[in-house]
């Protein structure tokens, strides 16, 4: 599929320039992002690196003890190949005693928590670095709403948040991520052995030609048919799209005045800037 | 006629930041200036922003305000082409473009087309323009399109009709697309400003501006392209530039003279069938 086959030179000017651009533009010049030792925030990691030299970047890597020792090696490892500051915060005592009171809690609260937990440790660190957050989460993720609100989707400035899964592959070959990193299965690594795929029910491949061709290309339902996909499929991705936009807007607010934020009264965020 | 230097001021505004826009206008007229170029053009909205939304009343000036009549000041030493969001004495609010000229304003062209779809929003804060209109410069007969306007075909052909044989276009255009070669916007305005000035037999000046607002880029790219179709300077993609050209008088004689199709444009079939068409359609 040529619309999955990005120009990565092209791609990597536009995210370098977006990220030097707006975070400079509100008087800062670093930046703070978590670094799981995965693709994605090792893509960012190193757009970020190239967008504001490397010493302004901080990379913090926050385990859990059931977090595969692998992941905190790969973090490091990203860190080193491009060059920005790196710290380990791990989040087991917070989490573990907050679980205390709720031993029951099955792995979707767990695994929320521990997304959380690392989000207030990135914006404690942009508050004592003067550091924006940088979001890690791709299209393909948000889209789906494979992230946790408030948790891992929660960041001032997201560079490949309109990028599929299968362009960060390209890109993060294309801009030297570690091949380790680049070739292993995606995981949420909430515990050990668990990959994306498995708990997806597809793979990224497979559905980010689906959600191209829907979203992007704006195919109906009966034009993705022709085109081969199954019924079962379309229907499922379709749901999934639907059932998670809340995660991709601002909470609701009930309307009484004239003015109400964001429905009319309406600014970009980069008002002033 | 005679040749003429222009410098498309490829350039990075804040959005909604008139006074610290006009400054960095002024800081590049006086480049021009020393630079002796004849005309400077700067992109759509350069004194505002692009994605303004809520604060176009806000940035929104009259013709006589202080800024407008500094540039008009300024436009004794060189010419100025500049887009702004103008504000009438009704409360309408125009993305207009000004022709700054010996200390007068020698036109003023009000976006017809203003784009409300995708990304776009411009109609929902913004008054449509209604004239398309050539007027005299120093430098001959010109025509002025704000960005939208240009993907009208209607537009170009109406300017060029009145006897334009330079079109000026301001623009912001938003980057997309990155599946080829080029960027898809930057490919697409390439093909567009070519065609335009192969079909009328005009030059086109098409003036960019760069930077992000909210995540979008500006991609820049603002050209020159010769009355063959040929561009004959582009500025850089996605970066500031001042991109100088010399606007050769001997080429568009040239051109007119090997491709006249303009002088053999038939005005009179073009409005016959077009009135005819107005009735079919019951306008």
């Amino acid at each position: 599929m040529a619309g999955l086959q990005a120009n990565a030179g092209l791609l990597r000017q536009i995210l370098v320039g977006f990220v030097r651009d707006e975070v400079r533009k509100i008087g800062l010049n670093k930046a703070v992002l978590g670094l799981s030792g995965g693709i994605d925030s090792a893509l960012v990691a190193f757009i970020a690196a190239e967008a504001l030299g490397p010493e302004n970047v901080h990379a913090i890597c926050m385990p859990y003890k059931s977090s595969n020792p692998e992941s905190e090696a790969h973090a490091r490892l990203v860190a080193q190949a491009c060059g920005v500051n790196f710290s380990v915060v791990p989040i087991t005592p917070m989490v573990d005693a907050y679980f205390e009171m709720f031993p029951e809690a099955d792995n979707m609260r767990r695994g929320n928590k521990m997304a959380r937990e690392r989000m207030t440790i990135l914006f404690d660190h942009s508050a004592l670095l003067s550091a924006l957050v940088l979001g890690t989460s791709n299209k393909t993720e948000l889209l789906l709403g494979y992230g946790t609100l408030y948790g891992d989707m929660a960041s001032a400035l997201n560079p490949i948040g309109d990028l599929y899964k299968s362009h960060v592959w390209q890109l993060s070959e294309a801009m030297g991520v570690p091949g380790e990193v680049v070739r292993k299965q995606p995981s949420a690594d909430l515990w050990a052995g668990q990959t994306d795929e498995e708990e997806l029910g597809f793979s990224y491949r497979q559905v980010d030609e689906l959600l191209y061709q829907m979203v992007d290309l704006r195919m109906s339902r009966e034009e993705l048919l022709v085109a081969g996909f199954e019924a079962e499929f379309i229907d499922k991705i379709y749901r999934k799209i639907q059932n998670s936009h809340f995660k991709r807007r601002l909470p609701v607010i009930a309307k009484v005045s004239n003015r109400t934020i964001d429905r009319d009264f309406r600014y970009s965020r980069d008002w002033g800037k | 006629m005679c040749d003429f230097t222009a410098v498309l001021a490829q350039i990075k505004p804040k959005l909604g930041c008139v006074a610290d826009n006009l400054a960095l206008i002024e800081e590049r007229i006086s480049q021009a200036v020393a630079d002796k170029a004849d005309l400077i053009v700067f992109p759509e909205l350069a004194l505002t922003g692009y994605f303004l939304k809520d604060l176009v009343p806000e940035v929104a000036r009259r013709l006589d305000s202080p800024e407008v009549l500094r540039l008009v000041e300024l436009s004794r030493q060189i010419s100025i082409v500049i887009g702004l969001v103008e504000v009438t004495d009704d409360y309408r609010f125009y993305n207009s473009s000004l022709y700054l000229e010996d200390g007068a304003i020698r036109h003023l062209h009000r976006k017809v087309y203003l784009p409300t779809y995708g990304l776009f929003d411009e109609q929902r804060y913004l008054a449509r323009g209604e004239r398309f209109r050539a007027f005299d410069t120093r430098f001959g007969r010109v025509g002025m399109l704000v960005c939208e306007d240009m993907w009208h075909l209607s537009a170009s052909y109406i300017l060029a009709m009145d006897g334009a044989s330079t079109l000026i276009c301001l623009s912001s255009s938003p980057g997309r697309g990155t599946e080829g070669e080029t960027l898809g916007s930057a490919g697409a305005w390439q093909q567009l400003t070519s065609t335009t000035a192969m079909f009328l037999n005009c030059r086109v000046l098409y003036c960019n501006r760069v930077g992000f607002e909210d995540g979008v880029n500006f991609w820049g790219g603002s050209e020159y392209v010769a009355p063959s179709g040929v561009s004959l300077a582009r500025g850089r993609l996605l970066e500031e530039d001042m991109v100088a050209v010399t606007l050769d008088e001997g080429a568009l004689r040239r051109e007119r003279i090997f491709s006249p199709m303009l002088r053999d444009e038939n005005l009179f079939v073009t409005m016959q069938e077009l009135r005819r068409i107005e009735r079919e359609r019951g306008l």
